[in-house]
């Protein structure tokens, strides 16, 4: 099938993506700094690194340490803050011809929603992804994604306050990520992403002491990926709203498990850090499986493992 | 930038647990004393690539020499390679040495302990071709002992002074390069300086109470190299560029540091 004739191009939330493949917030910043290895034009949609309304310093270091398949990072949701945020990074992707998906952090539901209300009539943003599954940091983050009702109120909350389609971002460190996701959904989601990091911590045996100054950290890499496959495919056959999926995606072969497991999407983390050009790798990849395997429109396979 | 699979030409082993190993690579065009790459490992499960200093670039062979301590997987990895091996390569990275603060400047010292020396002999060549005469700049190398191996001393001498210290007294000053450094009473104009923490809080300290500038070379776990993770800050004395929340990025604002700028 001659690759021209086929269509990449997906719907979520009524925003439409040129192809399934976005970059996971907080392992790409706003795309500048991978200027040289990724065409932003190519994107689906760049996710920006989580900001707060104000800057925050982050965790002391180390942040990283490295693990079988993957790595743990307990970076702290370091941030300029709103105000440099949407003068520096928004200008620059108002340059480019992608959806631009804002990464929402926040202390307390006032700190969300003061983000919520600077960007939602920002013509520069196509949809606001709320960080309610960071394992890093004390006070927000998680603590509003591991129980169901909380997240239905902040998800109701944001959904009052934002004219943008809200995703909501779910942790897998929950006993039923169908809940959940229902949860973001009766709280009025457009849809949700998932999975964020699981907790995990490593120790230093020799130095008899935690490999993290945080402790604990967030594992991400291709060894959390057989749990987000099974969690993306949980979590859409719960809801009625799209999912965007991921959780070490290396290739494309990998976003296609995720893409036939319910993703409408998917998100390339981790493997970011390892080859900076994988986006485009994995995007041409994907072009080349359709073609391949004679299928005109990837939405054909969204969700057709059931 | 450039990501690139390089291949060794040469492979040696230097000391106890130092090794060399030199690439056919076109990041020795762009790079600039003190920056340093992210080297791949060929595990397909160790996924982060390795940040190591680079000693030297030559742009007219097309290589660029890294010399290191085997201590992890990809360092022991990179270190068993031999000729005709590859390996994925991302540089130059980094901010480096600024040559620009040595000139008119009479005493300047490369402080460099341990697996710190091997970027400042790409700085010392680069610093003599700049006009600087052999006799204003020294050496000041800080050894384990002599058991456990001196390296790159000589490759030095070939560009500067050299005075060396180990931590047993085997060769030289007993005691680290900045022990050295007061017992020769030198004066030093300007330091430039790479090693373990405590030896930089050290050259820190003395710069200060000497008034004179120091720039020093700092390292951290870092997964991308590419100044997105966030993972390599060290603490600022004033507001940082990037997060505006007193933290620079080692691989982008550093791994040079004017040291009066970062809280060790």
């Amino acid at each position: 099938m001659n690759p021209e004739n086929i269509n990449t191009t997906v719907n979520i939330a009524g925003v439409s993506f040129k192809n399934p493949v976005m970059n996971a917030s907080g392992t790409f910043g706003s795309g500048m700094e991978y200027y040289e290895f990724v065409d932003l034009n190519r994107l689906g949609a760049v996710v920006t690194k989580g900001v707060a309304p104000e800057p925050w310093e982050g965790n002391p270091v180390p942040r990283i340490t490295e693990t079988p398949s993957g790595m743990l990072n307990a970076i702290g949701l370091q941030n300029p803050g709103i105000d440099v945020f949407t003068e520096r990074d928004l200008g620059f992707l108002s340059e480019f011809n992608t959806n631009v998906i804002v990464n929402v952090c926040g202390h307390s539901e006032d700190e969300y929603l003061q983000v919520v209300e600077r960007l939602s009539d920002d013509d520069r943003v196509n949809m606001l992804e709320i960080n309610v599954s960071c394992p890093n940091v004390k006070k927000g983050g998680i603590a509003f994604g591991t129980d169901p009702k909380e997240l239905q109120k902040i998800t109701a909350a944001v959904k009052r306050k934002s004219l943008k389609p809200i995703i909501m971002k779910l942790s897998p460190n929950v006993t039923s990520i169908a809940d959940m996701a229902k949860a973001a959904e009766a709280g009025g989601a457009d849809a949700v992403s998932l999975i964020n990091t699981l907790t995990g911590m490593k120790i230093d045996i020799y130095k008899r002491s935690f490999s993290l100054a945080n402790k604990t950290g967030g594992l991400s890499g291709p060894a959390i990926r057989p749990v987000a496959v099974r969690m993306v495919y949980e979590a859409s056959h719960a809801v009625g709203i799209p999912v965007i999926g991921m959780g070490g995606i290396t290739s494309a072969e990998d976003a296609i498990e995720f893409i036939m497991a319910g993703a409408s999407a998917v998100a390339v983390g981790m493997y970011n850090f390892h080859d900076p050009s994988a986006m485009i790798k994995i995007i041409d990849g994907i072009g080349d499986f359709l073609s391949e395997n004679h299928i005109a429109d990837i939405n054909e396979i969204i969700g057709c493992v059931k | 930038m450039i990501n690139e699979k390089a291949r060794i030409i040469k492979s040696e082993r230097l000391a106890d647990q130092v090794f060399s190993t030199v690439f056919d690579s076109r990041i020795a065009e762009p790079a600039y004393p003190g920056q340093f790459v992210m080297v791949g490992t060929k595990s397909d499960s160790r996924l982060l690539r390795r940040p190591i200093s680079i000693c030297e670039a030559d742009r007219e062979k097309g290589t660029i020499r890294l010399v290191y301590r085997a201590v992890g997987y990809g360092t022991k990895e990179l270190s068993e390679a031999k000729s005709g091996d590859s390996f994925d390569i991302l540089g130059p990275i980094g901010t480096g040495f600024p040559l620009d603060a040595a000139q008119d400047k009479k005493q300047i010292i490369l402080a460099g302990g341990g697996i710190g020396a091997p970027p400042l002999l790409q700085l010392a060549r680069a610093l003599r071709r700049t006009g600087i005469g052999k006799d204003s700049i020294t050496a000041v190398l800080g050894y384990r002992s002599m058991k456990s191996g001196l390296f790159l001393n000589e490759e030095f001498s070939a560009e500067v002074n050299v005075i060396l210290s180990t931590d047993d007294g085997s060769v030289g000053t007993r005691g680290t390069v900045v022990d050295a450094l007061k017992e020769r009473d030198l004066k030093p104009d300007i330091i430039y300086a790479c090693g373990p923490l405590p030896m930089l809080k050290a050259v820190k300290d003395f710069a200060a109470d000497s008034f004179i500038p120091a720039f020093i070379s700092l390292e951290e776990r870092m997964a991308c190299g590419m100044g997105v993770c966030l993972g390599c800050m060290v603490k600022t004395a004033g507001r940082d560029s990037h997060s505006h929340v007193n933290n620079a990025r080692i691989c982008t604002e550093g791994p040079v540091f004017n040291a009066e700028e970062v809280v060790l």
